[in-house]
């Protein structure tokens, strides 16, 4: 394996811990660089998911991700959320805590999906509000994800990227920079990728998540991907991640599967694929720096 | 804005959000509904998980239908997803659709409890070993008190809801049709749930087992439950029902009374 800084996920690929997986993963010990939990499903008192990742935690380096908070909530943080959260980062003390640009509670009910936000100065000074009290509840930085959308607002004033710029430059957070959902929103929002990926605040990125998309249509014929976690990772993915990685310098990369979920052995093929392009990125330069665009 | 598009999301008479904007000419309303689909599909999945047994005695598509008509009443109030569907059978019980089956919301119970007992918080339960020296002193046997596992619970119904359950564990459709035609559903029974390592067990309980069980829970001492149970039913077998929740490690602690 990999050194890692301590307090660091190492720069190798990393999947999700899946309960099918548990047995498998503690009787074969697989050679992975790390493995992703989300943090919701492990907010309950006992039972066999905290049996498994006692075992499983003191073997690998863990990435807890968030998908509950609703940092882009137009509502106050659920404080009571917020406390079993610290709970679970003081227990299992991850090396990395994440969670999304989005919103999915409001007025009290919680809608488990990743909300979209329009990108107005008012939506930034609450995210901005919001991520502040996470990260001093919970003392920590945390990783903001840009997310994969399927509508935009007419009251947006700035581009995503733009807002996360500037969201990272007034929290501090890092970027957890999911390729699969520039590619998805680009995509369903007629945007590039590549200049979508340039315009990315890169220096800020600790984290890549790459995933697999379902394939749709929308109404007029034209092509519209649905963030399904459920397939493989597509061939422009790969591409653009590799991208990415050219401008980012080698970062721990999560290989995202929630539906559909195949054997082990098959996650980790998917996850040696993204290590053989990290190996690569590694033996080329160190990571170049970038300024912040102003 | 949250407030419009979570209302429309649960409804799907409602208008998509009027600030919704689709860059290329597309249809706004048809780009709301994958979230409208997106949060449906999530919550209805979640409950389909927790009530496999309730999916599995109605068919997946009237399932499916009454899941959606709760969830749209009834959407999670915590992101802890484990703890969605709690109010299920009490829906179930009153969704007329369902009211042809109506051992279906006590099954639901059953079933629920299941999920909780699965989470419930870990403790260490007491040995044979630890209560040995109990079995010299009945006197003190008697004035006993119990403090039970917090994984353990009782479900009772006045239909065969664990009769119900247990054919559907057998492996093959044949097998589990084969099952539910040898059941009497209008036959009462009472459920013991218990995690035990890491699986939940489903017992079939007397009804003086089951008395006794509550009255010990109740924090009756051991000689009260014994009569509540014999009350019910002179053929109770203390040691026999004793044995068992020791066996399955529901038992965490004891205190002698005075």
């Amino acid at each position: 394996m990999m050194a890692s800084p301590a307090g660091h996920l190492p720069t190798r690929a990393g999947i999700g811990l899946k309960p099918e997986h548990f047995r498998d993963i503690i009787d074969t010990t697989p050679d992975i660089g790390f493995f992703e939990i989300h943090a919701e499903n492990y907010m309950v008192a006992g039972g066999p998911f905290h049996h498994y990742l006692e075992l499983i935690r003191p073997r690998y380096p863990l990435s807890i991700h968030g998908v509950g908070l609703s940092i882009g909530g137009e509502d106050d943080l659920d404080a009571a959320h917020l406390d079993r959260l610290a709970l679970l980062l003081a227990r299992y003390q991850p090396e990395s805590f994440s969670e999304h640009l989005a919103w999915s509670s409001h007025g009290g009910a919680y809608y488990s999906d990743l909300l979209p936000v329009p990108y107005t100065a008012a939506t930034l000074h609450r995210v901005c509000a919001h991520i502040d009290q996470v990260q001093t509840r919970l003392r920590r930085t945390i990783l903001l994800e840009n997310p994969a959308t399927y509508v935009e607002f007419a009251s947006s004033t700035l581009a995503e990227t733009e807002f996360l710029d500037e969201v990272i430059r007034r929290t501090g957070c890092g970027l957890l920079l999911d390729v699969n959902n520039v590619y998805v929103s680009c995509v369903n929002h007629g945007r590039d990728p590549l200049a979508t990926l340039h315009a990315m605040p890169l220096s800020a990125v600790r984290q890549i998540h790459l995933a697999g998309f379902a394939e749709a249509m929308d109404d007029i014929g034209s092509r519209l991907l649905i963030d399904s976690h459920g397939a493989p990772v597509a061939d422009p993915v790969w591409e653009l991640y590799a991208v990415a990685l050219a401008l980012t310098g080698a970062q721990p990369t999560l290989l995202e599967r929630d539906n559909d979920i195949p054997p082990l052995s098959v996650l980790l093929a998917e996850a040696s694929l993204a290590e053989q392009r990290l190996r690569q990125r590694c033996a080329v330069s160190p990571a170049p720096t970038f300024a912040r665009a102003a | 804005m949250q407030a419009e598009f979570s209302a429309a999301l649960l409804d799907p008479a409602a208008p998509h959000p009027a600030d919704i904007l689709i860059c290329g000419g597309a249809d706004p309303a048809h780009r709301f509904g994958i979230y409208r689909n997106n949060v449906i599909v999530a919550l209805i999945d979640a409950l389909a998980d927790s009530y496999p047994v309730v999916g599995s005695l109605v068919g997946e598509a009237f399932f499916r239908a009454m899941a959606r008509e709760f969830c749209r009443q009834h959407p999670p109030r915590s992101p802890v997803m484990a703890e969605y569907g709690g109010d299920f059978a009490a829906f179930i019980d009153g969704f007329p659709p369902a009211g042809s089956l109506p051992y279906l919301g006590d099954v639901a119970r059953l079933e629920w409890q299941r999920v909780v007992s699965w989470h419930a918080a870990d403790a260490v339960s007491l040995t044979a070993e630890d209560i040995f020296h109990l079995v010299d002193d009945p006197v003190a046997l008697m004035r006993t008190r119990w403090e039970f596992d917090t994984s353990l619970a009782l479900v009772t119904s006045p239909f065969a809801i664990v009769s119900l359950w247990a054919a559907h564990q057998k492996e093959s459709a044949e097998a589990i049709d084969g099952a539910l035609t040898d059941i009497d559903w209008g036959q009462p029974e009472s459920a013991l749930v218990l995690r035990q390592g890491l699986e939940v067990m489903i017992m079939r309980l007397t009804p003086a087992e089951a008395i006794f069980i509550t009255e010990l829970r109740a924090g009756c001492t051991l000689a009260e439950a014994v009569l509540a149970a014999q009350g019910a039913s002179p053929r109770f077998d203390l040691t026999l029902t004793f044995a068992l929740l020791l066996r399955s490690g529901a038992l965490l602690e004891y205190s002698i009374a005075d």
